[in-house]
């Protein structure tokens, strides 16, 4: 009887642990994992750029499919600026089939994706505190590292682009590249909580 | 008089069916502001367990049946569990009220008719990331609130911090 009030105590204490986030200014974590093409792609290959986009996301999640489109938008429109996307699936296939390595070679190429999409079975997620799909992190890059910038969504609205009234992302990249100030550092969007490995 | 009887007889007929019903299949559209006041009116005397959910959830949907077993497990407290559902609200009809006849959903569902989910999310609660299923427990001044899936042992150790 006491092991098992201990074991839900137990339980409590485990779900009741929010996982950690990084923080404005924090120093990314590094990473290097599968690509959709099958090369293994590490954030230190874009020591050459002036940011990354990092994007978790996958197949599954409505809000994350709703975003596909404008991600790639923002790829196509920002890394000629020198922030190209880095979309990481960190989902679990045993939990959400939808989002296995054939599924996200298939998706990429349906919507036609432009950037790299990996696959993220060792918990960068977690590094990250990425708590759903889709969560994004503005990278900037300062040399030896890459420093969060931005986190959260991308525009204020999920359900129709065009209602978007502010383009969060967007003008956060906008802001760094002007040298000024980002207005807002972070935001809160709704989206898929993250099945993992 | 036969006829005071039968109307008698027929409201308390009538009353609880519709009640059912109309809690159940509703699925009315309420404002963040809107469900603000219902939190501040309602966790005065009652426990009140509010879940983000939508239909197209998995882990959402999973942990349906334990929030469902809320009021009986809490027969005796004043518990209300009301399911905030995050769909769409175009999609009420096709998504959200099939989904309530189907699986006979007992608690209260309403969908919340907001655009931008940065004007309100922190509201709820400034840890939630925005990542459902999401919970919160509040009674008078306490609140608890729970990202991810609920799971018994996490509803029992809330309800048992906030019990009266």
């Amino acid at each position: 009887m006491n092991k098992k009030i201990s074991f839900l105590l137990l339980l409590s204490l485990v779900a009741l642990t929010a996982p950690s986030q990084l923080k404005i200014g924090d120093t990314a974590p590094g990473f290097k994992l599968k690509n959709i093409d099958k090369s293994y792609i590490s954030l230190d290959q874009y020591n050459k750029e002036k940011g990354v986009i990092l994007i978790f996301t996958c197949n599954h999640c409505p809000y994350a499919k709703l975003y596909e489109d404008r991600i790639v938008a923002l790829d196509i429109k920002y890394k000629k600026k020198g922030f190209p996307v880095v979309a990481l699936n960190p989902n679990n296939p045993d939990i959400s089939e939808e989002d296995s390595f054939d599924e996200m070679i298939i998706r990429s190429a349906d919507k036609g994706f432009t950037f790299p999409y990996l696959v993220d079975n060792v918990g960068i997620y977690k590094a990250y505190g990425a708590t759903k799909t889709p969560h994004v992190y503005l990278l900037q890059n300062e040399n030896s590292h890459f420093t969060i910038r931005y986190i959260g969504a991308i525009d204020d609205s999920a359900r129709d682009e065009n209602s978007v009234k502010q383009t969060y992302l967007a003008n956060s990249i906008d802001a760094l590249l002007a040298g000024n100030e980002i207005q807002l550092k972070e935001t809160k969007a709704i989206g898929c909580s993250i099945k993992p490995y | 008089m036969n006829r005071k009887i039968s109307s008698i007889i027929l409201f308390f007929l009538l009353v609880p069916i519709t009640a059912i019903y109309a809690q159940n299949v509703s699925a009315k559209k309420i404002s963040f502001r809107q469900l603000q006041e219902r939190m501040e009116t309602t966790s005065v005397d009652t426990i009140l367990v509010i879940n983000f959910w939508a239909t197209w959830c998995k882990p959402c949907i999973e942990e349906m049946p334990v929030l469902e077993e809320i009021p009986t497990m809490y027969k005796g407290t004043a518990v209300k569990v009301l399911l905030v559902s995050l769909d769409f609200t175009d999609q009420i009809e096709q998504k959200v009220r099939p989904f309530i006849k189907k699986n006979g959903i007992v608690n209260e569902v309403v969908v919340l008719d907001e655009s931008n989910p940065n004007d309100w999310i922190p509201k709820v609660d400034p840890q939630w990331s925005g990542a459902i299923p999401a919970c919160l427990f509040q009674y008078k001044t306490m609140s608890l609130f729970h990202e991810g899936k609920v799971t018994l042992a996490t509803i029992q150790s809330s309800m048992n911090q906030l019990m009266p």
